[in-house]
């Protein structure tokens, strides 16, 4: 059971940004719900990782030749540096937006049809 | 010579990104030597990739191996699968990439004097060759986990471009809409990235595609994949955010969004006819992709009919146009499970591909056009504008032949690529001849909607407001020039097009086989 607990976080954390995404009109939150996916994604990707026992791949300090392929771990940090600048890029828009709308409610537009 | 060709592929993508970097520092000393050095950068880069194109028609398909010693050794030596990052370039990838850094080109060109008075052009060029480096990088590569990262730098450099008049609130909104949407869509691929990665810990598509079961996780991946993929690309339902980024960015912008999405629609492609092209023996998912597509003709069509700007108009036929490329493909890959691929299938994702260049000249055109006119008057509301053809001569005549082309009238390109859609997917088992009405009529609903425009804007007296209003300057023209001449020609002879590179192209989507052969050693 409790190797599963990571998974169920995953499938919690994405659950709830989308909810965010979809239902939120306060353009921070929808940002806020964007982050939650991206981390619940690099939980993810980082628990596919794991091995149980596993040892690091660094030549020097590894007992065998037997070693974990650090893969995920390399795609979770690709993903954490792209998460960062997709969130500070959003944020700086509805900084944009508040200024020249007075409000960050996504009602708020004049874009339509 | 040779050393080029062998790293022509890294190269491709390597040359925007570092010229990106360097536009900045370039910029300090002369803004118009900043200019040329753009230029300069796609110039170079275009002869990398015609040099790669003629060499993937000749001898098929081209890996390359990042940081192995022979850049051809796919499996290390001692391994069963690839391990390294490997871009695969075949005939379908290599027209995509001539299709955006031909684009690009124009763009740069027609920006010089487009963004003239601007100020930040020195980032506005690097955000430029970046969107251009992400959508190269999509297209040559053969790494799921290296598609991620591109798309985020296109959907990133995208949405920094279309927020560039950030005097006005609409691009801010429009930015954070695209933003949302490319985010989110970005984040279910890494998802399905890591799904598949789980099942096979592989990324490499070749050898994915080798290894898949079509299990209950496959699927699920496929559907976000399919998903993330049609929403980036702007289809139907997910396609909202297409008409404000258009409408909002600037017209030199507007053309490389229009290459990013068409990006993205070759990322769809490749997941469905290669990546699953071992398991899909259903028709589902041509099926779904073929009614995304009715829906987005159709709904873009008609939503352009009530649209009184000019550029978010066009960017309503955007929805429209992408529309009939996944009727094209998605009809190919429905007759691929049914067995009619050899009677009608290939023929249908011919038109399919033969429209995606075509779609990039004619919006292309079509949105220079709408930056033409708002440069020399200033505005873009067609209920104000009125009688530019007195003045305006060489714009209107553009426009005329960017209306006949994008509405498939016979001389132009648009004709021959959708008679293909047409007479394909009228032969599809059930219901084939009704996609193809829907995609006639729509069709002709779209020449009313320019026609609409053409009258609105270009025809009628002289008004007092625009007597001395001047044609756009001659480097704006000399862009919209390039994007002119390529259409006729491809409208009068679309033979000797569709043979060199369209069938091709086709062929290498079809041959999953062989794809996969290339990457395992024909094992």
């Amino acid at each position: 059971m409790i190797q599963h607990f990571p998974f169920i976080a995953v499938v919690i954390l994405i659950g709830l940004g989308i909810y965010a995404c979809m239902f939120k009109r306060n353009l921070i939150k929808i940002v806020i719900g964007v982050s939650l996916i991206e981390s619940g994604v690099n939980l993810f990707l980082i628990t596919l990782g794991y091995v149980k026992g596993g040892v690091a791949p660094i030549y020097t300090n590894a007992p065998g030749t037997n070693m974990v392929l650090p893969t995920p771990q390399a795609l979770t940090l690709t993903s954490i540096v792209i998460g960062l600048a997709t969130t500070a890029l959003m944020l700086s828009f509805a900084v944009l937006i508040y200024k020249h709308y007075s409000s960050i409610d996504a009602k708020t537009r004049r874009l339509k049809g | 010579m040779n050393f080029l060709l062998t790293h022509a592929p890294i190269l491709i993508i390597a040359l925007p990104l570092l010229g990106a970097f360097l536009t900045p520092l370039i910029s300090r000393l002369h803004p118009k030597m900043r200019n040329i050095f753009v230029l300069t950068i796609l110039i170079f880069t275009g002869f990398l990739t015609m040099l790669l194109t003629r060499d993937v028609l000749a001898n098929g398909i081209r890996v390359y191996v990042l940081g192995a010693a022979p850049s051809t050794l796919t499996v290390p030596t001692g391994s069963i699968m690839p391990v390294r990052i490997i871009l695969e370039t075949d005939a379908l990838s290599v027209l995509m990439a001539m299709i955006s850094v031909s684009l690009a080109f124009v763009s740069a060109l027609y920006s010089s004097k487009f963004m003239e008075n601007r100020t930040g052009l020195d980032k506005y060029y690097t955000l430029l060759l970046l969107l251009l480096a992400g959508m190269l990088g999509m297209e040559l590569t053969g790494d799921l986990f290296n598609l991620f990262v591109f798309l985020e730098i296109t959907s990133i450099s995208g949405c920094a471009l279309v927020a560039f008049y950030t005097d006005r609130g609409e691009s801010a909104e429009a930015a954070f809409k695209y933003m949302l949407i490319g985010t989110v869509g970005a984040l279910f691929v890494l998802f399905a990235v890591a799904l598949l990665y789980g099942e096979y810990d592989a990324l490499n598509i070749g050898y994915l595609a080798s290894k898949i079961q079509y299990s209950f996780l496959d699927k699920i991946a496929l559907v976000l994949l399919v998903g993330a993929f049609a929403m980036k690309a702007g289809s139907v339902p997910m396609h909202m955010w297409k008409p404000d980024a258009y409408g909002e960015a600037p017209a030199s912008v507007v053309i490389m969004l229009v290459t990013s999405s068409l990006a993205s629609l070759y990322a769809l492609l490749r997941v469905c006819f290669t990546l699953y092209g071992n398991v899909l023996n259903t028709a589902v998912v041509g099926w779904i992709i073929i009614v995304l597509g009715v829906l987005s003709i159709f709904v873009g069509v008609t939503m352009a009919l009530v649209q009184n700007k000019f550029s978010r108009l066009i960017g309503y036929t955007a929805v429209a146009e992408i529309g009939y490329m996944l009727l094209g493909v998605g009809v190919g890959l429905a007759s691929l499970t049914n067995g009619s691929i050899e009677d009608y299938g290939l023929k249908a994702v011919q038109g399919g591909l033969f429209h995606i260049m075509n779609d990039a000249l004619d919006l292309g055109l079509l949105f220079l056009v709408a930056g033409a006119v708002f440069y020399s008057t200033g505005k873009s509301d067609l209920n104000k504008l009125g009688g530019l053809a007195h003045n305006m001569k060489y714009t209107t005549i553009f426009f005329m032949i960017g209306l006949a082309a994008v509405s498939g009238l016979p001389p132009m390109n648009g004709f021959a690529s959708k008679l293909i859609i047409y007479e394909t997917s009228y032969q599809l088992e059930p219901l084939g001849p009704i996609l193809s009405i829907i995609a006639i009529l729509s069709s002709i609903l779209m020449l009313a909607v320019f026609v609409k425009v053409f009258h609105s804007a270009f025809l009628g007296p002289k008004l007092k407001e625009y007597e001395n209003v001047k044609d756009a300057p001659r480097s704006m023209l000399i862009a919209m020039g390039i994007l002119a001449v390529f259409i006729i020609i491809f409208g009068l002879f679309p033979d000797t097009v569709i043979n060199t590179i369209i069938k091709p192209a086709a062929n290498a989507l079809i041959d999953y086989q062989g794809y996969i052969d290339k990457i395992m050693g024909g094992v």
